[in-house]
């Protein structure tokens, strides 16, 4: 995968992304703690080794059920920042649920006072090697 | 030959009542002779349902409810309508016949139901009436949705997603509730079987039911009418029909028959020149098979569902605020109103839960409960309508005026629900959604201040 691409794949009928996030990708996540509604995923549903802004066992790769936690529509990958973006200025890259508009920045997390209550789920994932990822499981260790 | 005609009936009469449920239902049954444009549509709504199950029969013959994927990788559901569509001799009529007849169902229903409003055609006697007439809708609802899924293109699928998850939001048996209507952990092939059976076989018997039922009951109790008076109070004639009644045949036969000349030419016109209706009959993006890892930049319902789709979107958490406050108006007013202790207790204790409801629970499960309340409250007209007269011609100027805030809301609830959310279209469909509400709420007191006119003894007419 090249840096900054979003890759889905289908999990339980379900579209699941993995992005790799490039640098700049990451660092946009402190600039939208203060914007999303639960910046440390404390009410979100993923496993207990996701932790932090970044929501990632490598924070490079990140994966989650690209499914809004609203009704279910799957939202769709806005990357171009600022007013490019069709969304606001200061848009840091992220997903915009076309449904009923709910925000999403690159971990999932929901912005405040959106229809989505919840940032978006995180499944159970393992890296078998350095290239090969596996959706649906834990590694044996944890 | 005459002769042997009469004999046969004699003999079918002496074993089943042919001719009396001919003359009781439409031959001799008496209707007030001042009916208007607007009595057509009742008659209209019958030709929709006859279009729909004649043409529904034939495309089941060739439509398979199947989600799997064909060797051309499309699901074969989507493959079996495109089949219709180009191979099945004339298929493409019928399934447009349908098509269009669901969207011509909706129009004719809403206006039926408008003159309702208009006449107080809910009044008493026809309360039961109303209340088939209310179910028929709901089961038309249900009826759109259920068939909406069976193209399986891009709209089917994840407008039912998102309606099925809609249940979901109800506390404690919410996921229960919307993997029973799912039949699965995803909108699948499960669901598509079981929406399938749902569409052709147990929400039409349900129809045909009530549609009986919805005759049966205004054949006992008469036809209101454009002037709301009751011509079965009137002095009767030599052949004991009321003074301003007339027999349905031949005069409402043939005024039936030139309003579905009318109307078949208008349909006509839709089938064969814009089946798509601009997008708005069939959706564009339905003609994109189902894809589960991928929603349309845009989704909106039908048309027909927008006003009350716009409703749930508006019920947003700040709207709760809006919408307790509402509830203590009517509370209060009620409260103040209500002469029995009992009654008094109630008013208390509904708006109190209410109000702790808005506190404790989603505003998503609010949104769902708002859709479902605005459509079930037509069922409460009978009882909410304290005017002294049923039609709006002896009404006063404050109902008059009501009315139309309520038709201009419903229209603007549903210009909103097929547009994109936007932050002023919330703001406007919040508006609206309370008008729309209040419509209904402040019914009991509107109606009995309004200054009314006497009804006349007899119906004008010219």
């Amino acid at each position: 995968m090249l840096p900054g691409e979003l890759k889905t794949v289908e999990w339980q009928g379900k579209p699941v992304w993995i992005l790799r996030r490039t640098p700049e990708m990451l660092a946009s996540l402190k600039k939208t703690d203060d914007l999303v509604a639960d910046p440390e995923s404390l009410r979100a549903k993923q496993p207990a080794y996701i932790k932090g802004e970044a929501r990632a066992i490598k924070d490079e790769f990140f994966v989650c059920e690209g499914i809004c936690t609203h009704l279910g529509c799957s939202p769709t990958a806005k990357m171009a920042l600022g007013s490019e973006s069709g969304i606001s200025d200061s848009w840091q890259g992220g997903f915009l649920c076309p449904c009923h508009g709910s925000l999403f920045d690159l971990a999932g997390r929901v912005y405040k006072s959106m229809p989505a209550p919840d940032n978006l789920v995180v499944p159970k994932h393992t890296y078998l090697s350095d290239t090969r990822l596996l959706i649906g499981e834990d590694s044996k260790e944890s | 030959m005459q002769k042997q005609a009469q004999q046969l009936l004699d003999w079918v009469d002496a074993r089943f009542p042919l001719t009396f449920l001919w003359e009781s239902q439409w031959g001799k049954y008496v209707a007030p002779k001042n009916f208007n444009f607007w009595y057509i549509f009742g008659s209209l709504a019958m030709l929709v349902l006859v279009i729909q199950i004649v043409t529904g029969i034939f495309l089941v013959m060739h439509y398979k409810p199947d989600a799997s994927l064909n060797a051309a990788g499309v699901p074969v559901a989507f493959a079996s309508v495109e089949y219709i569509m180009r191979d099945v001799p004339g298929g493409w009529i019928i399934r447009y016949l349908h098509s269009t007849g669901a969207s011509a169902f909706f129009v004719v229903v809403y206006l039926h139901m408008f003159r309702g409003l208009m006449y107080g055609s809910y009044r008493k006697p026809r309360e039961l009436v109303w209340l088939f007439g209310v179910a028929i809708f709901l089961c038309l609802m249900a009826e759109a949705f259920f068939g909406y899924l069976l193209p399986w293109g891009q709209m089917s699928f994840w407008g039912a997603q998102v309606i099925v998850n809609l249940f979901g939001s109800v506390p404690l048996i919410g996921e229960y509730l919307s993997l029973l209507i799912r039949g699965d952990y995803v909108v699948s092939d499960a669901t598509l079987n079981r929406f399938f059976s749902f569409h052709v076989i147990a929400i039409p018997l349900v129809l045909i039911g009530l549609v009986a039922a919805h005759l049966t009951a205004l054949h006992e109790v008469g036809s209101n009418n454009p002037d709301g008076v009751e011509i079965k109070k009137q002095p009767k004639d030599a052949n004991g029909i009321p003074l301003d009644g007339i027999y349905s045949h031949p005069y409402y036969t043939i005024k039936d028959i030139f309003g579905a000349v009318v109307f078949l030419f208008v349909f006509a016109a839709v089938v064969f020149f814009m089946p798509e209706g601009g997008g708005y009959f069939l959706e564009f993006n339905n003609f994109i098979p189902a894809d589960p890892l991928k929603t349309p930049p845009h989704i909106a319902p039908v048309w027909y569902f927008t006003p009350y789709y716009s409703i749930l979107r508006a019920t947003t958490s700040d709207f709760m605020l809006w919408l307790g406050v509402f509830v203590l108006i009517v509370g209060g007013l009620s409260f103040f109103s209500l002469r029995h202790k009992l009654a008094k207790l109630a008013a208390v204790g509904v708006t109190g839960v209410l109000v702790l409801g808005f506190i404790f629970l989603d505003a998503k499960f609010w949104g769902v409960v708002l859709m479902g309340v605005s459509v079930l409250l037509f069922a409460l007209l009978p009882w909410l309508d304290r005017s002294p007269v049923k039609s709006i011609r002896y009404k006063g100027s404050l109902y008059k005026a009501v009315l139309a805030v309520f038709v201009v809301c419903f229209v603007v609830l549903g210009y909103l629900g097929i547009l994109p959310p936007t932050p002023v279209g919330t703001i406007v469909s919040q508006i609206c959604s309370i008008l729309y509400l209040g419509f209904f709420a402040f019914m009991p007191w509107y109606t009995a201040m309004d200054r009314t006119q006497p009804e006349p003894e007899r119906v004008t007419w010219q």
